[in-house]
């Protein structure tokens, strides 16, 4: 072995003192997870108009889209936690895709049923920009809160950890905008929601440029 | 790795030297020559002490430190490959001074080896009787002695063989 390698190694080893181990991904997926859900708990009881809320879940198609956000949120999360791990496969960013068609076949249908039965008037822009400001404001806290939990394992490649974790906090903050959200949205409105996620998600695969490893310091030609 | 883990440092070193081998076969996999694979395998090694607290002991430790080590390895390539398309490299250029008498090492080694090759290219008489007698300062008659060639073929060897060096190295 050669001298500066066997250096680095003494060096490494003198360093070596004891690390507190990462626990298992799905754990530290759920604990964020059961964090988040208890915060927003309390901002939906104390600010929500949940008796609408609850008038409206007599609808199957609002039970199918807020069974594909809320998927699709957990599916993200729990897939960013893993593949911030080295050896996990790279398969896991897949994971949140089924639950996402749900999420947009089922709001795709709502605008759809919306268009037929109001006309033109499915097209127009409804409360969208409280909309975009909902999904955007919430999820700039959780992507925060998010980046530094999945930052813990200084993942090697970051940018998809974190753009599989920011469509992971767009969902759940398109999540908590059905409890102040008490209207059918049109074709228009989506397209705002998904100019939202796709921001929340390209600001949070920016964000991970920010916890990528150090480069080595020099390099031979 | 887990002892590693909870701080003991000779088991740590142990491995981190029993490991080498199989970072090596990786980053030669992606690099070629050997002062790169060199390279790579101790930024592994740097990325690995800084990641160990990411092992879980109840998985294989090999495929943890595969993908680590495959994971810098290809980052080098990319950066590599990155440096080599936008950079153009010229070793010499910042060997050069403004004083010129500071580059007279170097540029006489270059002249050296312009006149070497251009040296190479001359017929065969021309080139036997222009070292003869002018490196190594024999008389014509010592020279015709050794080369089989006349006193006069001589000259008019020599003669042509300054004059096409002459040309050849005004020319570049």
């Amino acid at each position: 072995m050669s001298e500066p390698l066997d250096d680095l190694i003494d060096k490494l080893a003198a360093e070596g003192g004891r690390v507190r181990r990462l626990a298992p991904p799905m754990t530290r997926a759920l604990i964020w997870l059961l964090v988040v859900a208890a915060v927003s708990a309390l901002a939906v009881f104390a600010f929500a108009d949940l008796p609408l809320f609850m008038s409206r879940m007599g609808d199957a198609k609002l039970k199918l889209e807020l069974a594909g956000i809320f998927l699709t949120g957990i599916a993200a999360v729990v897939a960013a936690f893993h593949l911030s791990l080295p050896d996990r496969s790279s398969s896991w960013a897949l994971l949140p895709l089924p639950p996402l068609a749900l999420w947009i076949g089922s709001s795709g249908y709502s605008c759809w049923r919306h268009w037929i039965e109001y006309g033109p008037e499915g097209w127009s822009l409804g409360e969208s920009a409280d909309c975009f400001r909902m999904i955007v404001g919430a999820s700039v806290p959780l992507g925060a809160a998010l980046l530094l939990a999945l930052s813990r394992a200084r993942p090697l490649n970051p940018v998809p950890v974190t753009a599989v974790g920011g469509l992971g906090v767009a969902a759940i903050g398109a999540l908590l905008l059905q409890f102040f959200h008490p209207f059918d949205v049109t074709f228009m409105d989506l397209g705002v929601h998904a100019v939202a996620v796709g921001l929340v998600v390209a600001g949070s695969a920016i964000s991970g440029r920010f916890i990528r490893p150090p480069e080595p310091q020099a390099s031979r030609g | 790795m887990a002892s590693a883990q909870d701080g003991r440092q000779a088991e740590y070193a142990r491995l981190l030297r029993e490991i080498v081998p199989m970072i090596r076969a990786v980053a030669a996999h992606h690099h070629r020559t050997p002062d790169r694979v060199d390279d790579v395998v101790q930024d592994v090694l740097l990325t690995l002490h800084r990641v160990r607290h990411t092992y879980d002991p109840a998985r294989p430790f090999i495929p943890w430190l595969v993908a680590v080590a495959r994971r810098r390895s290809i980052d080098a390539l990319r950066r590599r490959i990155r440096m080599d398309a936008m950079e153009i490299r010229d070793d010499t250029s910042y060997e050069t001074f403004a004083d010129p008498l500071a580059n007279r090492e170097r540029e006489g080694r270059e002249a050296a080896d312009a006149l070497a090759v251009a040296l190479a290219a001359l017929p065969r008489g021309q080139r036997e009787a222009l070292e003869l007698v002018k490196v190594k300062e024999m008389s014509l008659v010592e020279a015709s002695a050794v080369s089989g060639q006349s006193v006069g073929g001589l000259k008019v060897n020599v003669h042509r063989a300054i004059k096409a060096l002459r040309a050849k190295l005004k020319g570049g």
